[in-house]
C-alpha cells in the first residue's frame, strides 16, 4: 500500500488536473408497467484524488441511482441508462464492455451500501467474503485471501481479527458489520470509494466510529469519495464539497462551508432551516410543504417550483425566466458556486 | 447439534407407536375375515380356520392383539404373513424395487425441476420462465393416477420407447415409473427454485456481489444458487419420505414389485402384520428424513443453530 499526501481538495470551477471522475450529463430511467419512472435527469460532477463529495437528498432523489448507474450494477431491466458519460481514468465507462466494466469495480471504483446486514451474503465467512476480492481479481489463493482478509479486517479495527474471520455476517454488530463491508471495499486499493449511506443503519455513537475510519482510510489511501446521505450533519463534518440533488438533478453544489452558511437553491434553504441549529435561537424549525414530486410526472419547468416559497409564475417572473416553465440550468452563480435557480442570487443575496 | 440429534431420535419411538397402533386398528376395522379371503373358493374346516386364528391371535381384542405384535417386534421379529412368510422377507425383497423408485425419482426432481427451475428464476417473465409455468401447472393438475396410465399408455404402448411393466430392464425399467412418481414434486421443485432464484437476484447480498466485480457466473452460482437451493433441498430430503407413499399407485400401474404394491396386496388380503409392518417403516423413513433435512438446513444456513 502506498501513502499518497493528500491534496487540498479543489474548490468548484477551479482548473486543475484531470478529475479521477468526471459524470457527464447522467440520465436513467426506469420503465416499468405503469410507466417511466425518471430517476436521473442530467447528473454531472467531477471528483479529484482525495476529495470527498457528498451527494444530499431525500429518498428518490436518485442518489443512490446515479451512484450505482456508475459502478454498473443497476438492475436492468427496468433501469435503463438512456444518456450520459462517466470518465474514469480516460475511458468512458458506459461504453465498455460488460466485462472491463467487471474489472473496474473492486479495483477502480468500489461501494458500500446501507445495510450491512443484508448487503453481506449470510451463508458465506466474513472472511471469505473479504478474501473474495483478491481471489477474484487477483488469483490469489483462497489460504492466502483468508490471510490478507484478516489483515483488512485488522485495518478497519475489527478486534480479534484472526478469531472473527471466520464468523457469520450475523454474528457481527451492526458497526462491525459495516467495517466488514468497508474492508471489502477497500481490499484492492480503490480510486474511489462511494459509501451509499454508510452511517444511516448504525447508531450515533457507531455513526462516528465508521465516519472517522473512512476519513482516516481516506487519508491513508488518497481515494476519492463519494457520500450518499441524507444526514446533513454528516456532511458537514466529513466532505469538502456538497452536491445537493432534487427530482434526479443536481440542483446545487459547491464547498460545504459555502453551501451550508449560503444556500444557493431554496430547496437547500428549505434542507437547512429543517434541521435544528445549535447556533439556532431555538426557535421552530421550518419543514419544505408539500410532496417530493412523483417521479414519472416531474413537475414542469423547476421540478421544485409547486414546494418553493420563492417561486414566481407568470407575470412575476422574468422573462424566459418563469418557474412553472422554464427549466433552470444549473449555473455558475457566484464563483466556486453552481446552483438550478432562476432566482439564485436572491437566494444568495448577491 | 448431536444433543438436538439425540432428542428427535427419541422423540421417533411414540410417533411409531401411535402410528403403529392406528394402522394397525384399521387394518383390525376393516370389513370381512382375512382368513375366509386366504382360504377362497376352497371351504376350510371349521376346525383349520380356528387354529389359524388362534395361530394369527386373530380371537384377541384389539389392544392384546397389538400388544402381542410390539412384543415380538421389539424381538426383531416383524410376524408373517397368512401364508407363513416372514414380514421382514417381504420387505427385504421388495424394498430394493421401492429405493430404486425413489432414487430415480428424486433424480428427476434435481435434475429437471432445480435446472428448469434456475433457468426460469434468472430470466423471470421471459419465455422459459413462462414455459415453466404453463408446464408445472398442466402437470400438478393431473392427477398421479392419470398421469401414470396415460404416459404407460402413450410412451409405453404407442410409441414403444419404455417398458410397460415390470422391472425386467433393469433401471431402465424404472425411469418412465419415477418420472411419473416424480411429477408432482418435479414441478413443484422447479417453482420453488424459480421463485427462491428471482426472489434471490434481487437481494442486497447479490448487488453486493457484483459491485465486488466478482464475475457473472461466480455471482450467480455462488451468491444467489446456494442461497436459493436452501428451501430446495429441504423440500426434497422431506420428499423423499412422501415419496415413498406415492410409490403405492405407481408401483401398482407399472407393476413393480416394491413395498408400495406390497401395502397395495397386503390392505386387500388383509394381512394386517405385513401392512403395519411396512408402513411403520415407511413412517420411520418419513421422520428420519426429515431429521435428516432439519440437520441439513443447519449445515447449509449458518444462521440456523439447534440447542
Amino acid at each position: 500500500m502506498t501513502i499518497l499526501p493528500t491534496p487540498a481538495p479543489a474548490p468548484w470551477g477551479s482548473a486543475g488536473a484531470a478529475p479521477l471522475l468526471d459524470v457527464e450529463d447522467l440520465h436513467v430511467e426506469f420503465r416499468t408497467r405503469s410507466g417511466v419512472v425518471n430517476a436521473v435527469n442530467g447528473v454531472s460532477y467531477t471528483l479529484a484524488e482525495g476529495e470527498t463529495l457528498a451527494i444530499l437528498g431525500e429518498s428518490g432523489s436518485g442518489k443512490s441511482v446515479s451512484a450505482q448507474a456508475i459502478m454498473g450494477i443497476l438492475d436492468s431491466p427496468p433501469a435503463e441508462i438512456t444518456g450520459g458519460k462517466i470518465w474514469f481514468e480516460g475511458r468512458d465507462l458506459l461504453t465498455l464492455p460488460a466485462e472491463e466494466q467487471r474489472l473496474v469495480r473492486g479495483p477502480g471504483i468500489s461501494m458500500i451500501f446501507q445495510d450491512a446486514l443484508s448487503s453481506l451474503n449470510p451463508v458465506y465467512s466474513v472472511g471469505f467474503q473479504i478474501g473474495e476480492m483478491f481471489r477474484a481479481h487477483r488469483g490469489t489463493s483462497r489460504k492466502e485471501a483468508k490471510q490478507k482478509a484478516i489483515e483488512l479486517m485488522d485495518r478497519v479495527r475489527i478486534p480479534a481479527a484472526a478469531q472473527r474471520v471466520n464468523d457469520y455476517p450475523h454474528q457481527f454488530s451492526g458497526g462491525m458489520r459495516q467495517r466488514v463491508m468497508i474492508a471489502m471495499a477497500i481490499a484492492l486499493d480503490p480510486r474511489i470509494l462511494i459509501a451509499d449511506e454508510p452511517t444511516t443503519a448504525l447508531d450515533v455513537t457507531v455513526q462516528a466510529q465508521v465516519m472517522d475510519l473512512l476519513k482516516d482510510l481516506q487519508r491513508d489511501t488518497g481515494m476519492g469519495l463519494v457520500l450518499i446521505t441524507h444526514d446533513l450533519g454528516v456532511v458537514n463534518e466529513v466532505a469538502d464539497n456538497v452536491a445537493v440533488m432534487y427530482a434526479g438533478r443536481i440542483v446545487e453544489r459547491g464547498t460545504v462551508t459555502d453551501v451550508f452558511s449560503n444556500p444557493g437553491h431554496p430547496y437547500t434553504e428549505g434542507l437547512m432551516s429543517s434541521v435544528p441549529q445549535v447556533e439556532s435561537d431555538g426557535g421552530r424549525l421550518v419543514p419544505i410543504t408539500g410532496q417530493p414530486p412523483n417521479l414519472s410526472a416531474i413537475p414542469s419547468g423547476c421540478p421544485f417550483h409547486p414546494r418553493c416559497p420563492r417561486r414566481r409564475l407568470g407575470a412575476q417572473a422574468l422573462p424566459g425566466r418563469d418557474c412553472a416553465g422554464d427549466v433552470p440550468p444549473l449555473r455558475l452563480v457566484v464563483p466556486g458556486r453552481e446552483a438550478a435557480c432562476h432566482y439564485s442570487e436572491e437566494v444568495l443575496g448577491v | 447439534m448431536g444433543r438436538y440429534i439425540a432428542r428427535r431420535l427419541l422423540l421417533t419411538i411414540p410417533v411409531l407407536i401411535g402410528a403403529s397402533f392406528l394402522i394397525f386398528a384399521m387394518v383390525y376395522a376393516l370389513p370381512g375375515d382375512p382368513i375366509r379371503a386366504l382360504a377362497g373358493d376352497r371351504p376350510l374346516s371349521q376346525a383349520v380356520m380356528a387354529q389359524l386364528r388362534d395361530e394369527f391371535n386373530l380371537t384377541d381384542p384389539l389392544w392384546l392383539q397389538y400388544v402381542k405384535y410390539v412384543g415380538d417386534l421389539v424381538q426383531g421379529d416383524l410376524g408373517t404373513d397368512f401364508r407363513g412368510r416372514p414380514v421382514l422377507d417381504t420387505i427385504l425383497l421388495r424394498l430394493p424395487v421401492t429405493v430404486r423408485l425413489a432414487v430415480v425419482a428424486i433424480a428427476f426432481e434435481v435434475l429437471i425441476g432445480v435446472v428448469a427451475g434456475v433457468l426460469a428464476g434468472i430470466r423471470k417473465n421471459g419465455f422459459f420462465d413462462n414455459l415453466v409455468l404453463v408446464s408445472t401447472t398442466v402437470i400438478v393438475s393431473i392427477p398421479i393416477l392419470v398421469l401414470a396410465f396415460v404416459s404407460q399408455f402413450v410412451f409405453g404402448l404407442q410409441l414403444g420407447l419404455f417398458p410397460i411393466a415390470g422391472t425386467t430392464q433393469g433401471w431402465y425399467s424404472y425411469l418412465l415409473p419415477g418420472l411419473v412418481l416424480a411429477s408432482g414434486s418435479l414441478a413443484y421443485v422447479a417453482r420453488l427454485t424459480r421463485t427462491s432464484i428471482a426472489e434471490n437476484m434481487r437481494a442486497d447480498y447479490v448487488r453486493t456481489a457484483r459491485a465486488k466485480g466478482l464475475p457473472n457466473k461466480t455471482v450467480i452460482v455462488r451468491h444467489t444458487l446456494r442461497n436459493s437451493l436452501i428451501p430446495v433441498v429441504t423440500f426434497i430430503g422431506a420428499d423423499i419420505g412422501t415419496l415413498m407413499g406415492g410409490a403405492i399407485v405407481t408401483e401398482t400401474v407399472f407393476n413393480l414389485p416394491g413395498i408400495g404394491r406390497a401395502v397395495f396386496d397386503s390392505v386387500r388380503a388383509q394381512e394386517g402384520a405385513v401392512v403395519v409392518g411396512i408402513v411403520t417403516l415407511m413412517v420411520f423413513f418419513f421422520i428420519f428424513f426429515n431429521l435428516v433435512v432439519d440437520v441439513l438446513y443447519a449445515v447449509l444456513d449458518p444462521r440456523i443453530r439447534y440447542d
